[in-house]
């Protein structure tokens, strides 16, 4: 026998009140985890996605859209950019490095993007097998796309019109797959790349044998007579200087626009900063009344248990024994509400990355424990001691000879 | 000597003082305090017990002065030296027959390996897992004796112990306290208004008037 197990005893003999305050804390440090872990991730991720891009230039629109569809492959595009204005910008002087997108095709749901193999360095793409495109129709699978759609280098497969829900196929020109990349853990995971070129000829009504066997592409532009699209470029700066001067050059201009990923991003952060805030604030009620619950359990058993604590003190039992044997009561019930919350936390994410296997979510992981978490033991150890600190001193004043006669 | 009780005084109103006849006890002896209900035998008790500091006077028990100890001093004390035995059982009911008593070694720090002799002597050995919820009267009252003596206590003190039971087990529970209390060679005080047990235990004071 000891205090802890004293304590364990008492609880356990009221199941349900006890099970109750659980539930209720390990509820409110729940949603305290979510938060954290999908805030955690959703943070990291958006930086580490967006890292070497400087600007995003596409056409007019939300700025917030064009990000979101150009670097994160999450929103629908602002619309397509004349490729003559794209290869002008390229020679201004302060581009270090430009690399162009075309969107607008997907194969089971995963975009297909071209680019060239600039896009690829960008995030020091690996390969786990095959190689990266050379010829229009070559494409590389993201690593989960290769998992999921359960393909393999020198497999074939036809694109899909359109972002998300297709409309129609297109059967004419079937893709072939010349390698997988390596797990990146970033935003390549989810795409199929593959050359500009692949996209215009994909689209073009017309087919041209010769070109469609001519090797693509790997840097800059592709070289063409005709009136051709991009959906929006990368770019990265070459001094200090072009993060003042060239957005301001280029939204000036009437077709183009610019916008900087850690700008809008952090300009979504405090939108979606408001929802986190009112949801904090909810959790943290939450925990106040579960801690108000605890107090309100553990003053309630001290009455009847007044007796209990009177006898406990003819065996031998010290006043700061008693002290103790209910605060650990409290510190107990926590402790294990937020090891229940802390779980909850995380089963909820297991459940909603399950459900959405696609998109932002799908790109979060339940397996990710923060030190974070810790504080919210933490946190969870002083509601318990707040929660049971005048219960406690109660019983540290039980007058024994009174009690004993009272019955 | 066991237990030295010389010149208590008490009173909850000063005008209602009384003054207790000392109490002078060796190991092995046995008293029997007889008194009406409200008539201050319950003080006594509390008094003996270290529960309740009497307004004059001094409780000596081995030798030591008990209300010269302080605070957690005297619990342990008294958890090692008196065991007490109430009216009701008073077990504590989220534990089990065997906890209740582990319990009591718990507090003072020792291991008196008197668990299982003790609830073997009291035919209580096969309730040892039980909740208290389910045992009789009489069951409940032997564990509160186990528990009392668990700790190998110098002085036993009884608080009206066969009040809520019947002719026959109120005969067992007074004989089985005298046989435990002589086993152990504890001093033995039993405080009760009961008339039956009065034939158990000569030696015998009587509070306020004959009752």
């Amino acid at each position: 026998m000891n205090m802890i197990k004293l304590s364990w005893k008492y609880l356990i003999a009221k199941p349900l009140s006890t099970g109750l305050n659980i539930l209720l804390l390990a509820l409110g440090l729940a949603i305290i985890t979510v938060l954290i872990l999908i805030q955690d991730q959703f943070e990291n991720k958006m930086t580490k996605d967006a890292e070497g891009i400087d600007l995003v230039v596409g056409a007019k629109g939300s700025p917030l859209q064009l990000i979101l569809s150009s670097v994160y492959h999450i929103d629908f595009p602002t619309g397509n950019i004349d490729l003559k204005d794209a290869m002008a910008l390229s020679k201004n002087r302060l581009v270090k490095n430009i690399i162009p997108l075309g969107l607008g095709d997907n194969f089971q749901g995963y975009r297909i993007v071209g680019t060239n193999h600039d896009y690829l360095d960008l995030y020091t793409a690996k390969f786990s097998q095959g190689s990266a495109w050379e010829k229009p129709f070559d494409v590389v699978l993201g690593y989960e796309v290769a998992q999921k759609i359960g393909l393999k280098t020198g497999d074939n497969f036809i694109g899909s019109h359109g972002i998300g829900s297709s409309s129609h196929e297109h059967d004419a020109h079937p893709y072939v797959i010349t390698g997988v990349l390596a797990p990146m853990g970033n935003v390549l995971d989810k795409l199929i790349l593959t050359s500009i070129e692949s996209v215009w000829y994909t689209h073009d009504e017309e087919h041209d044998h010769a070109t469609h066997e001519a090797p693509v592409a790997k840097k800059g532009f592709p070289i063409t007579d005709q009136d051709r699209e991009v959906t929006s470029l990368l770019i990265q700066y070459r001094n200090p200087i072009a993060a003042v001067q060239l957005p301001r050059f280029i939204n000036s201009k009437s077709a183009l626009q610019a916008a900087s990923p850690s700008f809008e991003i952090s300009r979504l952060f405090e939108l979606l900063g408001i929802g986190v805030k009112l949801i904090q604030g909810l959790a943290i009620v939450i925990i106040i009344i579960a801690g108000l619950g605890i107090f309100i359990a553990l003053f309630n058993s001290l009455k009847e248990r007044k007796y209990d604590l009177a006898v406990m003190r003819t065996l031998g039992a010290s006043s700061w024994q008693l002290f103790l044997h209910i605060v650990l009561e409290g510190v107990i019930l926590t402790i294990l509400g937020a090891v229940v919350g802390i779980a909850i936390g995380h089963l909820f994410l297991v459940i909603l990355v399950m459900q959405n296997d696609q998109g932002a979510i799908s790109t979060l992981s339940a397996a990710v424990f923060l030190k974070e978490e810790l504080w919210i033991l933490g946190y969870a150890v002083i509601v318990g001691i707040l929660a049971s600190l005048i219960p406690a001193w109660n019983a540290y004043q039980t007058d024994i000879a009174k009690q004993l006669t009272k019955a | 000597m066991i237990l030295k009780a010389n010149n208590i005084g008490f009173y909850y109103d000063p005008k209602q003082k009384f003054q207790i006849p000392d109490i002078h006890l060796g190991a092995g002896d046995q008293m029997l305090i007889l008194g009406k209900s409200g008539s201050g035998k319950t003080t006594i008790l509390n008094i003996i017990a270290g529960l309740l500091k009497p307004k004059s006077g001094n409780v000596e028990i081995s030798g030591t002065d008990i209300y010269s100890l302080k605070g957690s001093q005297l619990d342990k004390f008294r958890g090692k030296n008196i065991g007490i035995i109430f009216q009701k059982p008073h077990i504590l009911a989220p534990l089990t027959v065997e906890e209740n008593l582990q319990l009591a070694n718990f507090f003072v720090k020792e291991n008196t390996q008197l668990i299982e002799p003790l609830l073997k002597e009291l035919g209580i050995w096969d309730k040892r897992k039980a909740r208290i919820s389910t045992l009789s009267e009489g069951e409940a009252q032997r564990v509160s004796i186990a528990r009392a003596l668990v700790n190998r206590p110098k002085l036993i003190l009884a608080d009206e112990p066969t009040a809520s039971l019947d002719d026959e087990n109120a005969a067992a529970v007074v004989r089985l306290l005298q046989v435990q209390a002589k086993k152990y060679n504890a001093a033995l005080i039993i405080v009760t208004h009961d008339q039956r047990v009065k034939d158990h235990i000569s030696n015998q004071i009587i509070i306020g008037g004959q009752s």
